[in-house]
């Protein structure tokens, strides 16, 4: 099939996907290194307290179960952070008409951005892994599980902070939603406990957040055990991604507060 | 001004409306023109008119409440990946991706279009607009000055065949002005249809074939520049006087603190308003008598005397 009958145009997502992952890169040290030494002081700080008191999935010391969950909290938080905070940069210095005069198409926009958040997230994830791995002895069983929902996680994030980039129209917005949706459903979500180890009530509130589905399932990828099926995992996390994706596409269609 | 050739219109602007605040203020009222391949096309209005407005709806920044617009036959709605990908925009704004260098923003937008391996062209644009040792700063290191030389190379680095520039002179010197229109004139003659919206008028009379005013979102005038100038008063009298003036004259005045500025259409009317001076009793210094331009027909129009 040539590319002119391809029902959906991608001519210039490439550029803008380079664009996006570059402009990341070119700030390194906030939008890499600094997570990663955050999620190592959480690390430090939560390991020191709680390593001899809570055994996990049995044997499983605490800081080596915490270490999976930092590293998937950091990919989720900045694969957000990347195309909410790009986008909403884009808006606020009136830089978006570059892209709002070009001939890409939603889908362009939509691979693009979610590509580079997904690189963000991945190169935050792997680098909090590399450094976190000095401190808990960590083992790798089911690794295609950690590669699916790494990526399926950024991804959702991803699209999700492209949601938050179009909806918002000042930082503080941007702001609003990292700290009053993101952040407490991640912290919420069993980074840094099981699940099981939650009244009845906040266990059953915890099934309802997908938050919980991602970093369980990128946890069953370390340890081979998990709070709930990875199978279970995937299929919430699978249909939050479309349903997140579908909204996304929807409004990067319709121009949604960026065409008026 | 270049004849149709029988194709589609460069520009077509048909019965275009726009309104915001649910109906409440129209900034378009069944804006109707076209613009032909290779012509370079004046856009005058003061400020509210609804220039920004029809180019925001050219652009695919804001969409039209009615009408429709093309690009060289391409609808900027239904077919707006070819529309775009024949348009080059000089936003007003000067706006910037701090995060680049001049070189890698021209390169990441020629990629936008489609257009890969853009160095030749790229280089073209930085000499052309002087900008050669600045590609590898970054945006952030520029003057104002330069930041707008970038805008234009952004806007031609896929190679438009139309441009559009929207104020792009506001605010920056004499020596970017020439540069640039030098440049413009040159893409223009090479076949580049140009259509520009500025506050300067001398510039839109020294280089448009036509010229558009738009008065409230609505068209009041559209013709070859020269016979807009030929149709208006075609003498301008102006002189400094600290008196009142005679009613009669006083309401046809343009008066900015001392001056006096007046039309006349022939030498007679000349006679008699100098007359009408004389009988008032109205000192006046440093008279002088000249031929009206782009300016005065565009107050004459403004201020409703000729539609």
């Amino acid at each position: 099939m040539s590319a002119s009958h391809f029902p959906i145009r991608l001519e210039g997502a490439r550029p803008l996907f380079y664009k996006e992952v570059l402009r990341f890169w070119k700030v390194g040290f906030q939008t890499v290194g600094a997570p990663v030494l955050t999620a190592v002081l959480y690390l430090l700080v939560f390991g020191h307290v709680l390593e001899d008191h809570v055994k996990v999935y049995g044997s499983v010391g605490y800081t080596s179960f915490l270490i999976p969950g930092l590293v998937m909290m950091s990919v989720l938080q900045n694969a957000f952070a990347n195309s909410s905070s790009s986008l909403i940069q884009s808006k606020i210095t009136g830089n978006l008409v570059f892209l709002l005069v070009t001939p890409l198409s939603h889908w362009a926009w939509f691979l693009a951005y979610v590509g580079a958040a997904i690189v963000r997230g991945l190169v935050v994830g792997t680098g909090v892994l590399v450094v976190t791995l000095w401190f808990a002895p960590l083992t790798v069983v089911q690794p295609l599980w950690i590669l699916v929902f790494a990526i399926a996680g950024a991804a959702l994030m991803g699209a999700l902070g492209l949601v938050a980039g179009l909806w918002a129209e000042k930082f503080d917005q941007i702001a609003a939603f990292q700290n009053f949706i993101v952040m407490p459903m991640t912290f919420l979500s069993g980074v840094f406990y099981s699940v099981h180890s939650l009244p009845p009530v906040w266990l059953a509130v915890s099934h309802l957040n997908p938050f919980f589905y991602m970093i369980d399932g990128f946890r069953r990828g370390f340890f081979g055990v998990s709070d709930v099926s990875p199978w279970t995992s995937l299929a919430v996390v699978a249909g939050t991604l479309v349903a997140v994706c579908g909204l996304c596409l929807h409004l990067l269609r319709i121009g949604y507060k960026i065409r008026h | 001004m270049p004849a149709p050739a029988g194709g589609p219109p460069a520009l077509r602007f048909n019965n275009v409306s726009k309104t915001y605040r649910a109906g409440q203020f129209r900034a378009l009222d069944g804006v109707s023109f076209d613009i032909q391949p290779g012509e370079f096309f004046g856009l005058l209005g003061p400020n509210g008119a609804g220039k920004t407005s029809l180019i925001s709806i050219l652009a695919g920044l804001s969409r039209a409440s009615g009408g429709d617009v093309s690009v060289l036959g391409h609808d900027v709605v239904d077919d707006y990946a070819n529309a775009r990908k024949k348009l080059g925009i000089v936003p007003q704004e000067l706006v910037f991706d701090p995060f680049f260098s001049v070189r890698e923003t021209l390169r990441i937008q020629s990629g936008y279009f489609g257009v890969r391996n853009n160095d030749d062209w790229i280089d073209e644009l930085l000499h052309n607009l002087g900008l050669s040792d600045k590609a590898h700063n970054n945006m952030r290191q520029l003057s104002g000055g330069m930041k707008r030389r970038v805008l234009v190379a952004q806007a031609l680095v896929h190679r438009p065949p139309v441009i559009v520039l929207d104020e792009p002179t506001a605010g920056v010197d004499v020596e970017l002005r020439q540069t640039l229109w030098q440049f413009i004139a040159r893409l223009n003659r090479e076949g580049h249809t140009v259509l520009l919206t500025t506050h300067y008028l001398e510039e839109a009379e020294a280089l448009c074939h036509r010229i558009a005013m738009l008065k409230q979102g609505r068209i009041v005038a559209l013709n070859r520049t020269s016979e807009l100038l030929a149709g208006t008063a075609s003498t301008m009298l102006q002189f400094k006087t600290d008196a009142a003036l005679p009613l009669a004259l006083a309401e046809r005045a343009r008066i900015t603190g001392r001056i006096v500025q007046l039309t006349a259409h022939d030498a007679a009317e000349v006679e008699r308003i100098l007359a009408t001076l004389r009988e008032a009793a109205v000192p006046i210094e440093d008279l002088e008598i000249g031929r009206a331009d782009l300016e005065d027909v565009f107050l004459e129009i403004m201020q409703g005397g000729r539609a």
